[in-house]
């Protein structure tokens, strides 16, 4: 299994190096959300709860991106066909494109987390690093796993475009919350830990629950 | 099965248990000292917000059970289930809101977890049926929905542990270990107000599978005489509900 996950992550990871597709349009849009909450908000400089929650409703958007285009090329091209045909486990799909979705967002976030620092963030996050590294890793795996889920769930309906963000959004409030509320007081003027602990662990339950239930019913999601 | 078993019977004793409780609720149960008779659309939302959640669930676990068997029928059982706790859903959100603006003095608080859960869990599942409808194969439609109506289910605990840890509560908790403040008429106005609402639930979900049942007979009928009367070619794969001969 795992060197068919390899296979097909290597495959996906061809592709987006080849095309430029996901995740320069994800940094674009990100860096292009920050333009908007500056003039929308009518500030220059954010910090504590207002700042967190930008950040994150941004790179929540723009997960939407990649989601939508995770299995574009599969479906354009008919290369479903082929994985099905290949005696492989399901699960392999699901482990490449969830491996794939978390470096696009890690990509994302090198890029989109120093420009909303330059941009719009009054404190450093260089203080807080370790913190905030800790909150990304976790969440980007919650993220990484609803959203190749929801992908293959959107992949045959017919209004898939809408339905993805229609879908994806809710599932992932609980991550906003919890890293919304994580990073709040790390992008304080004053920056602390604060419940870190806490919201770290609402995370690590998230991903786990949804990591496991992913891998559970994808395998019906890729049964023809 | 074409006509429902025990239906009638069913929405008999849910008609009679909804005299019951809103009998309870008017005549008997005491009123409420600092909020008066809005504290009565209580003994409807909390029911209502109760049953609408286990529909989900159950609309879940019905999901688990279709995936397993490959039946159909747990497939429209839990489509079923997961339709009619949408529309309690609306009811919850609408008297939840009234209730909030007679109560606080707001239409909507934030800092309400269990009303600002419910809300999420609402957005989500009003996808449920554009999702279930916009796949064309049958087949495929009812494990997408399944798979959809699981993910949904597991989600329902893990919003409501974040929801309720981002906020602190404001929200009365009637039911707490300790059986809250509640006095005993108001306690047994309430429980008989939630077992009429979950027989509701269990009538409507009768009343529409009995309908779908009749409908797919209907079908195989009209598919089998025109099989008869033609003799020839394959049988149409599927025929609009209202078409007419």
């Amino acid at each position: 299994m795992t060197r068919a996950a390899a296979a097909i992550l290597r495959k996906d990871l061809q592709i987006e190096l080849r095309t430029k597709q996901s995740v320069p349009a994800m940094a674009l849009f990100s860096v292009t959300a920050f333009v908007l909450f500056h003039f929308g908000l009518d500030r220059d400089r954010l910090d504590g709860a207002l700042a967190s929650g930008v950040l994150w409703v941004t790179l929540l958007l723009a997960t939407v991106l990649a989601v939508n285009r995770l299995f574009a090329h599969e479906r354009e091209q008919g290369g479903l066909d082929g994985l099905l045909l290949a005696p492989i486990d399901r699960t392999a799909v699901f482990v490449a494109k969830a491996t794939a979705l978390y470096l696009y967002l890690a990509l994302l976030e090198l890029v989109a987390i120093p420009a909303y620092a330059i941009l719009l963030l009054g404190p450093s996050p260089l203080d807080q690093l370790p913190a905030l590294l800790a909150v990304l890793a976790l969440s980007n795996l919650g993220l990484a796993c609803v959203g190749a889920l929801v992908a293959a769930l959107a992949a045959e309906a017919r209004a898939r475009d809408l339905l993805v963000p229609l879908l994806l959004l809710p599932l992932l409030t609980p991550v906003l919350i919890a890293a919304a509320r994580a990073t709040e007081p790390l992008f304080a003027v004053h920056p602390e830990t604060g419940d870190l602990g806490k919201w770290v662990a609402v995370l690590g339950l998230y991903d786990l629950v949804f990591m496991l239930l992913s891998i559970a019913v994808f395998d019906f999601l890729l049964e023809d | 099965m074409l006509y429902g078993k025990r239906l009638a019977p069913l929405a008999f004793t849910t008609a009679a248990l909804f005299a019951l409780a809103l009998g309870l609720i008017f005549f008997y149960a005491p009123l409420e000292a600092d909020q008066g008779f809005m504290q009565k659309i209580f003994y409807l939302h909390v029911p209502m917000a109760i049953v609408a959640l286990c529909g989900f669930v159950a609309g879940g676990i019905l999901a688990i059970q279709h995936l397993r068997t490959g039946e159909r029928k747990w497939d429209v059982r839990s489509y079923v289930a997961i339709h009619l706790s949408i529309i309690l859903g609306l009811g919850v959100l609408v008297t939840g809101s009234i209730w909030a603006r007679a109560s606080w003095g707001h239409w909507w608080l934030w800092d309400e977890p269990m009303l600002v859960s419910f809300l999420i869990i609402f957005l989500l599942y009003c996808c449920y049926q554009p999702l279930r409808f916009s796949i064309e194969d049958p087949e495929r439609q009812g494990r997408y929905a399944s798979v959809f109506a699981i993910t949904a289910g597991a989600f329902v605990p893990v919003n409501f542990i974040a929801v309720r840890l981002a906020e602190q509560y404001t929200h009365p908790r009637v039911l707490s270990e300790t059986g809250g403040s509640m006095p005993g008429e108001m306690r047994l106005t309430f429980l008989v107000s939630l077992v009429a609402m979950a027989f509701l639930f269990v009538t409507l979900w009768k009343i529409e599978l009995t309908s779908k049942n009749a409908s797919d007979q209907l079908r195989k009928l009209r598919r089998r005489l025109e099989g008869t009367a033609e003799d020839e070619g394959p049988e149409p794969v599927a025929e609009p509900v209202g078409a007419v001969n």
